[in-house]
C-alpha cells in the first residue's frame, strides 16, 4: 500500500476515535463543560494536559529548531518543561482549592475587582487567539503535505472535527479525546525515533543513543560538532546566543508556561488538591518522554542530513530529497555550477536551504522506514495540533460565556442559558480560529513569543502574589499587570518592528543582550516590583479576602467546591 | 489552631525554597551559568553541561514534583489539614 492510502486509513481511524469519544462523553452541565465535572483522575488529567500542552510546534517544529540551534535550542527544552515545576509547587494546588472555573475568576475574586477580572479576560483571549491561529495553520500544513489536499481544505476539515467534539463535549469531551490524542502522538513520535536511533547508534533508546557512538566508533555528538565546524557553523554543543539571553528566554518560557490559561485550567478538573499536585507531575512525565526524545532526534537527523547531502552530487540525491523539494521544504541552488550540494554557514556560498519542519516530517523517509510509519507521523501531527486547539477553544469560550457574560456583565442567565452561550461562543471561536488559519497574519511566529511574554508578565505574578502575599491588594495587582503588559508589548513591538510594522530594521535590536523572546521576564520583574510597592502604600485587602487566602493555603475542604 | 496553621505554612515555604533551589541549580546553574566549566566533564558521549541543558534538567524536574507530592501529603496528614 502507498503512503497516501496508509495516511487516509490511519488519520481516518483516529478521527473516528475522537468523534466517538466526544459522543460518549457529552457535557450536560456548565460544570461538565468548563471543568469536566471536576472528577478526572490525576493520571488521566496529566495525560490530557500533556496533549493539551504539546502543540503542532512541539511535535513538528521543535526537533528541527533544536537541530539548527544546537545548544541554544536548550531554552525550549528547559523552558517548556521547567514551568511545570512552578505550576505544581506554586499554582495548581491553591487554584484547585480556590475551586472556580477560570483564571479570570481567580483574579477577579482575589482582587475583589471587576477591572482586574476584565484585564485578565482580555489577556486570556489575546494569548489564546495568538496561539490557536498557529494550531489551525499546523493542521492545514499536515493535511496539505500528507494528503495532498489544499491547505485551506485541510484547515476546514480540522475546524469541523474540533467543532464537533469541543462544542458537544466541552471540557469533558476534550479531556478524554486528549487522552486518545496523547497516545497517538507519543506513539507516532517514538516509533521513528527508536528506529533511527538503532540505525545510527545501535541503541534502541534515543535518549541514550544521543550520547552513544556512531558506526565509525566516534561519539555521535563529537562527530556532529566536527561536521558543524567544518561547514562554518558553531559547534553543536556550544551555541552562539549570549548567556544572558539564554537565561532570560528560558525564564520567560517557564513563567509563561505556568501562566498560560489553557494549562492552568486543566488543574481545576481533578477532584482534590492532592490530585492537582500529582497531576502536574504526571503531566510533566508524559511531556518529558517527548521532550527528551526531541533533542536526540535533532542530533540524529542533522548528522544524517549533513552526511547525505554535503558535497554530494545533486544527481545522486535519494527520492525523499526530491519529494520535499516539490513541497518546498528543501531547496537547492547550484551557485558555483559544480553539480554538487554545498551546505555552508556563509550565506553567499551556501546552496541549500532547509525548512526546520522537515526534520520530523521527513525523518521516517530519510531513515527508510515503511509507509505506515510515515502515515503515523501525519496522524501524530494532527493529534498534537487538534488537542491544543481544543484546549484553547475552551478557554476562549469560557472567557466569553462565564467571565464576560455571566460575571463581568452580570447577566442573570440560567445554567442552561450559560451552557448554551458557552457552546455558541465555542462554535464562533472555531470559525474565527479557522479564518486565522486560512488567512494567517504574516507574523504568527513572532506573536507566539508574545503570548509567552504576556502570560509571564501579566498572569503569573498576579496569581503567585495573590497566594503568597496577603498584603497584595487590587491597586497593586492592577497597576502591576498593566505595567507588565504595557512594558512587554512596547518592547516586543520595538524589537520586532521590522516584522510587525514593516519597518526596514527593528527600532532596537536587544536590551543588554536580551532579545524579544526573553524580554517578558523583565516585564514580570517590573510587575512584581510595582505590585509590591503600590500595595504597601494603599489600603490592605478586606478581611474577607484575607480569610479566603488563609483558606486556599490548606487542602482540607476542597471537596466539591466549584459552585456557580 | 491558628498557630499550627502558621507552622504548616512555614514548613510548606521551606520545602518550596529547597525544591526550587534544586530546580534553579540544575537548569539555570548547570545548564546555563556553569555550562562551560561542566562541559569539561564527560558523561559517555555527552559533555555534562550540555547533557543537563538538554536531558538532565528535565529528569530532575519530574523528580522534584513527585518529591514535593510526597512531602506535602505527609505534611497535610501531620497537621491534620488533609482532605478526607
Amino acid at each position: 500500500m502507498s503512503v497516501q492510502v496508509w495516511t487516509f486509513i490511519i488519520v481516518g481511524l483516529s478521527f473516528i476515535l475522537y468523534i466517538g469519544i466526544a459522543i460518549w462523553t457529552r457535557a450536560v452541565s456548565t460544570k461538565d463543560f468548563y471543568v469536566a465535572g471536576g472528577g478526572v483522575s490525576p493520571v488521566v488529567n496529566g495525560m490530557a494536559t500533556a496533549a493539551d500542552w504539546m502543540s503542532a510546534a512541539s511535535f513538528i517544529s521543535m526537533a528541527g529548531l533544536i537541530s539548527f540551534a544546537g545548544y541554544d535550542g536548550s531554552v525550549y527544552l528547559m523552558g517548556w518543561t521547567g514551568g511545570y515545576v512552578l505550576l505544581a509547587l506554586l499554582l495548581a494546588p491553591y487554584l484547585r482549592k480556590f475551586g472556580k472555573f477560570t483564571v479570570p475568576d481567580f483574579i477577579g475574586e482575589r482582587y475583589y475587582s471587576q477591572k482586574a477580572r476584565i484585564v485578565a479576560v482580555i489577556c486570556a483571549l489575546f494569548v489564546s487567539f495568538t496561539y490557536i491561529a498557529g494550531q489551525m495553520r499546523g493542521v492545514g500544513i499536515v493535511f496539505s503535505r500528507f494528503l495532498e489536499v489544499d491547505i485551506n481544505v485541510g484547515v476546514i476539515i480540522g475546524m469541523a472535527i474540533v467543532f464537533i467534539y469541543s462544542v458537544l463535549g466541552g471540557m469533558k469531551g476534550i479531556t478524554y479525546t486528549q487522552v486518545a490524542q496523547y497516545v497517538v502522538l507519543i506513539f507516532a513520535y517514538m516509533v521513528p525515533a527508536i528506529f533511527i536511533s538503532i540505525q545510527m547508534t545501535g541503541n534502541p533508546i534515543p535518549q541514550l543513543g544521543m550520547g552513544g557512538t556512531a558506526a565509525d566508533g566516534t561519539w555521535l555528538l563529537d562527530k556532529l560538532d566536527g561536521l558543524n565546524e567544518e561547514l562554518g557553523f558553531a559547534a553543536y554543543t556550544d551555541g552562539s546566543k549570549p548567556m544572558i539571553d539564554v537565561f532570560c528566554i528560558t525564564a520567560a518560557l517557564m513563567a509563561g508556561t505556568a501562566g498560560l490559561p489553557h494549562v492552568i485550567v486543566r488543574f481545576f478538573t481533578v477532584p482534590r488538591v492532592k490530585d492537582a499536585r500529582s497531576s502536574a507531575g504526571w503531566a510533566l512525565l508524559f511531556i518529558a518522554i517527548l521532550y527528551t526524545t526531541a533533542p536526540a532526534v535533532a542530533v540524529f537527523v542533522r548528522t544524517n542530513l549533513i552526511e547525505t547531502v554535503s558535497n554530494k552530487p545533486y544527481a545522486e540525491m535519494p527520492a525523499w530529497f526530491h519529494k520535499w523539494e516539490t513541497a518546498k521544504l528543501i531547496a537547492f541552488e547550484d551557485k558555483n555550477n559544480d553539480g554538487k550540494i554545498q551546505y555552508l554557514k556563509a550565506a553567499d556560498k551556501n546552496e541549500l536551504s532547509i525548512d526546520r519542519d522537515i526534520m520530523v516530517l521527513a525523518n521516517p523517509e530519510i531513515a527508510g522506514l515503511p509507509a505506515w510509519v510515515v502515515a503515523l507521523v501525519a496522524a501524530g501531527g494532527l493529534a498534537a495540533a487538534l488537542s491544543t486547539a481544543a484546549g484553547l477553544l475552551l478557554v476562549i469560550s469560557s472567557a466569553i460565556s462565564h467571565d464576560l457574560l455571566r460575571n463581568a456583565a452580570r447577566l442573570d442567565i440560567t445554567e442552561t442559558g450559560e451552557l448554551r452561550a458557552a457552546r455558541i461562543a465555542a462554535g464562533l471561536s472555531v470559525i474565527l480560529a479557522g479564518l486565522l488559519g486560512i488567512y494567517p497574519p504574516g507574523f504568527v511566529a513572532q506573536v507566539v513569543a508574545f503570548a509567552f511574554g504576556l502570560a509571564a508578565a501579566s498572569f503569573f505574578p498576579a496569581i503567585i502574589l495573590g497566594i503568597f502575599d496577603k498584603r497584595t491588594n487590587k491597586e497593586g495587582a492592577i497597576s502591576g499587570m498593566i505595567a507588565g503588559l504595557v512594558f512587554t508589548t512596547v518592547m516586543i513591538v520595538l524589537m520586532q518592528s521590522d516584522k510587525l510594522l514593516g519597518m526596514k530594521a527593528p527600532v532596537i535590536k536587544s536590551v543588554a543582550g536580551i532579545s524579544a523572546e526573553g524580554i517578558g521576564i523583565v516585564g514580570m520583574l517590573l510587575n512584581v516590583a510595582i505590585t509590591l510597592i503600590v500595595s504597601r502604600f494603599t489600603p490592605p485587602p478586606p478581611e474577607k479576602i484575607q480569610l479566603m487566602i488563609e483558606d486556599i493555603r490548606i487542602p482540607r475542604g476542597a471537596g466539591d467546591a466549584s459552585t456557580r | 489552631m491558628d498557630k499550627s496553621r502558621t507552622e504548616y505554612w512555614r514548613k510548606n515555604i521551606s520545602y518550596l525554597a529547597i525544591l526550587l533551589a534544586v530546580w534553579f541549580l540544575v537548569s539555570y546553574g548547570f545548564g546555563i551559568l556553569f555550562v562551560d566549566s561542566l562541559n569539561a566533564i564527560r558523561l559517555g558521549g555527552f559533555k555534562l553541561g550540555f547533557w543537563f541543558a538538554q536531558q538532565g534538567a528535565i529528569y530532575v524536574f519530574v523528580i522534584i514534583i513527585f518529591v514535593y507530592v510526597r512531602l506535602m501529603n505527609r505534611l497535610d496528614e501531620a497537621f491534620d489539614v488533609h482532605e478526607k
